[in-house]
C-alpha cells in the first residue's frame, strides 16, 4: 500500500456523498471561470456595450418619438440588461457539457459513483453563481440610471438575477444534453437564445408586440423574469413618460404578482431540470 | 453481496478488518458470464465469459470494432448488457453499480483529464466525486502524485503535460480511491516508443506498489506478452485465451527488412555468421528474429556491405489473428510501430 496514513476503504455515502460531488463540480465551474480571465472581461465589455450602445441609440429614437425621455428608457432597459450580462456565461456553462464530451472529461464523470443529477444539478449552479457575478458588475453601476442603492432592492435583484441566470443554465444544458456535437449545439443555442431574449421584453416592452408575438413572449420564462425585476427596479416610479413602458405583463386582464411570476420561472426551471436529468441519466 | 462488503458498508471505518483482503481473495476480481451486448443495427458482443483473478494482469487483445470497447463499456457499468451477468469483486453491475464503480478505476483510451485543472485538483476532483474519506487524503494524493512522478508538478496546468505526464496523471487517479481491478484501455496508444517504454515501466512499479488488477486492452502483442492471461476477441467473442507463451507459440518473429549495396554477399554473410537464413524480395533482404531491435546493431557491424537502410517489424496481433482465425484484422489503427 502507497502512501503513508492510508485512508482505507471506507467511504462517506449516501446524501453526504452527493453534496460533496456537486460541490466540486461547482468548484471545477468557478475555477474555470477564474482562470478565464480574458473571457470574463470580453463578455463583461459585452454587456456594458448592450447597455450603452442600445441603450444611448434606442433611448436617442425612443426620445426622438416623443413618448418618453432617453433615461427613462435606460432605465426600462436595465433590468434587460443585467440579464443580457448573465445569458454569456449561462450558455457557455451549458454548452461546456458538449465540451467536456469532446474533452473526455464527461467520461470521468459518467463512471463516478454519483448520480447523474448531481452531476447536472452542480454545473447549473456554477452556471448560476458564475453568470450573477457577471450580471453583478453591472447591478454595481445601478446608481447611474437613477435607480436608489437600498439594500432591499440589490438583495432581491440579485436573488432575481440568480434564478434568472439558473433558468438560462438549466435551459442550456438541457438542450446540451440532447446534442452530441459542439457545432450543432451552437447553432441550436444561436437560434433559441435570440427569441427567448427578444420575446422577455428585454429591450422593448412586449406590448408594443403583436397579438400572436406577445402570446408567444407570455410562453418565455424570461419575461416573467423580467418583468419581476423591472417592478423591483420600480420603473412605474422611475419612468415618468407614457405608460407604454411601464405596462405590464398580463395574463387576460389578471396581473400576476411578482413572487407568482417567479415561482413559474421556477417551475419552468424544474421542469426543464428535470427532463435534463432524465436524459443524462441515459448517457453511456 | 459478499462478505468483504461489511468493510465498505460500515462506512466510517478508518481502517479494513486485518483478514479482510485474505476474503476477497476468494472472490474473481470480475466475473462476467454469457455476456451479450445488441445494437439495433449489430450485435457488437455475443456471449462472452471471463474471469480475472485479484492481482492478475490480464489483458484483452483485438481488432478494432472486435467488441473490446462494449465489454470494457459493460464492465464499467457504461452499457447495460442485453444479456449475462457481471461481477467486479463481488459485487453484481446489475444490482449494485455504485459498489462496482467504487471498485474500478478506470483510463480511458483518449484523456479525460480537465486541462484547465492542475494536476493536483484533477486528482481532488476525483477524490470528491468518489467520497473518498478526507482523513488521510492530502497525504494519498500526494502519494499518488509521486507515483506519476508529476509531484513538481501538482500545480501545473494539465493541458501543458505531454501525452505520457498525461497518461500517467490519469493511472494516478485511476488508482486514488483504491480500487480492486484498474482498466486500462490502450493505455499506450498514441504514445512514442520511449514513453510506451517508461509507461511499461511506470505499470511494474504500479503493480508492486499498489494490489491492483490490471485489465488492459491492447493492439500490441509486445504488451500482451507483460500480461499474465490474455484474451484474443474478434466479433464479439474471445477466439483464444490463455498465458501468453502459450499464445506466443503461434507467434512470428519480428521481422527486419534490409536494404544492402550487395544482397547477395550480404545474405551470404548473414547465413556464415549469423546463422540466419535471409529471404531476398524485390526491396532488399528480408530477415526474421527473436529480438530484432537488438539485433540490428550486430548486423549493422557484422556485414561488410554498405547497409542504406534497416526497418524493424515487430510481430503484430494480426498474425496471432491470423493463426486463430485464418483472417487478417481489418483495419488495425496506427498499425505498423
Amino acid at each position: 500500500m502507497a502512501g503513508g496514513a492510508a485512508p482505507s476503504t471506507a467511504y462517506g455515502c449516501g446524501l453526504a456523498a452527493e453534496l460533496r460531488a456537486a460541490r466540486m463540480v461547482w468548484q471545477r465551474e468557478m475555477l474555470h471561470f477564474l482562470r478565464d480571465r480574458i473571457g470574463t472581461l470580453v463578455s463583461l465589455l459585452q454587456s456594458l456595450m448592450s447597455l450603452f450602445i442600445l441603450g444611448v441609440g434606442m433611448g436617442g429614437l425612443f426620445a426622438g418619438s416623443g413618448v418618453g425621455s432617453a433615461s427613462d428608457y435606460l432605465t426600462f432597459l436595465f433590468p434587460g440588461v443585467l440579464v443580457l450580462a448573465a445569458q454569456p456565461a449561462t450558455v457557455a456553462v451549458g454548452a461546456s457539457i458538449v465540451w467536456d464530451r469532446e474533452d473526455g472529461f464527461l467520461r470521468e464523470m459518467l463512471v463516478a459513483p454519483v448520480h447523474r443529477a448531481t452531476l447536472l444539478i452542480g454545473r447549473c449552479l456554477g452556471g448560476m453563481t458564475v453568470a450573477t457575478c457577471q450580471g453583478l458588475v453591472i447591478l454595481a453601476g445601478a446608481g447611474l440610471l437613477h435607480i436608489p442603492y437600498r439594500p432591499g432592492i440589490f438583495g432581491l435583484l440579485t436573488a432575481e438575477l440568480a434564478l434568472t441566470s439558473l433558468t438560462l443554465t438549466v435551459l442550456a444544458t438541457t438542450i446540451a444534453v440532447f446534442v452530441r456535437r459542439p457545432r450543432t449545439l451552437t447553432a441550436v443555442l444561436g437560434v433559441l437564445m435570440a427569441p427567448l431574449l427578444f420575446l422577455s421584453g428585454t429591450m422593448f416592452p412586449i406590448s408594443a408586440l403583436p397579438g400572436w408575438l406577445s402570446l408567444l413572449s407570455r410562453l418565455d420564462p424570461l419575461t416573467y423574469a423580467v418583468d419581476a425585476m423591472r417592478r423591483t427596479v420600480g420603473v412605474d416610479r422611475l419612468v415618468h413618460g407614457r405608460a407604454m413602458l411601464t405596462a405590464p405583463v398580463t395574463w387576460g386582464g389578471l396581473r400576476p404578482a411578482p413572487p407568482v411570476e417567479l415561482a413559474v420561472v421556477a417551475a419552468f426551471t424544474m421542469i426543464a431540470l428535470v427532463v435534463a436529468a432524465r436524459r443524462f441519466s441515459r448517457l453511456g | 453481496m459478499t462478505e468483504g462488503e461489511g468493510v465498505v458498508e460500515t462506512g466510517r471505518m478508518r481502517r479494513p478488518e486485518p483478514d479482510a483482503p485474505r476474503r476477497y481473495q476468494d472472490v474473481p476480481a470480475i466475473r462476467a458470464t454469457g455476456l451479450h451486448k445488441s445494437y439495433p443495427d449489430v450485435d457488437a458482443v455475443r456471449g462472452v465469459d471471463l474471469t480475472v483473478e485479484q492481482g492478475e494482469t490480464f489483458g484483452l487483445l483485438g481488432p478494432n470494432g472486435a467488441g473490446k470497447s462494449t465489454i470494457i463499456a459493460m464492465l464499467c457499468t457504461l452499457a447495460v448488457p442485453t444479456a449475462g451477468r457481471i461481477e467486479v469483486a463481488g459485487h453484481d453491475a446489475r444490482t449494485a453499480p455504485g459498489r462496482v464503480r467504487r471498485s474500478l478505476g478506470i483510463v480511458f483510451q483518449e484523456s479525460t483529464l480537465d486541462g484547465e485543472l492542475t494536476a493536483a485538483e484533477n486528482l481532488r476532483f476525483h477524490a470528491d466525486l468518489y467520497a473518498l474519506p478526507r482523513a488521510g487524503l492530502a497525504a494519498r494524493i500526494e502519494a499518488m502524485l509521486d507515483l506519476a512522478g508529476l509531484a513538481a508538478r501538482r500545480d501545473h496546468l494539465v493541458r501543458t503535460f505531454s501525452g505520457g505526464m498525461r497518461r500517467r496523471l490519469e493511472i494516478a487517479r485511476g488508482l486514488l480511491h483504491r480500487p480492486r481491478v484498474l482498466f486500462l484501455d490502450e493505455p499506450t496508444i498514441g504514445l512514442d516508443p520511449q514513453a510506451r517504454d517508461r509507461l511499461w515501466a511506470h505499470l511494474r512499479e504500479v503493480r508492486e506498489r499498489e494490489t491492483t488488477t490490471l485489465f488492459l486492452t491492447t493492439h500490441y502483442l509486445d504488451e500482451a506478452e507483460r500480461c499474465d492471461r490474455v484474451a484474443i476477441v474478434d466479433e464479439g467473442r474471445i477466439v483464444a485465451r490463455g498465458a501468453p507463451a502459450e499464445l506466443k507459440s503461434a507467434l512470428a518473429a519480428d521481422r527486419i527488412d534490409l536494404r544492402t549495396g550487395d544482397d547477395v554477399a550480404a545474405a551470404a554473410a548473414l547465413r556464415e555468421r549469423f546463422g540466419i537464413e535471409a529471404v531476398a524480395g524485390p526491396r532488399g533482404l528480408r530477415v526474421q528474429a527473436e529480438n530484432g531491435a537488438s539485433l540490428v546493431p550486430r548486423l549493422c557491424s557484422g556485414l561488410d556491405v554498405p547497409v542504406h537502410e534497416v526497418t524493424v517489424t515487430r510481430p503484430s496481433l494480426d498474425e496471432v489473428f491470423l493463426h486463430h482465425t485464418g483472417r487478417h484484422i481489418r483495419d488495425e489503427p496506427g498499425g505498423g510501430h
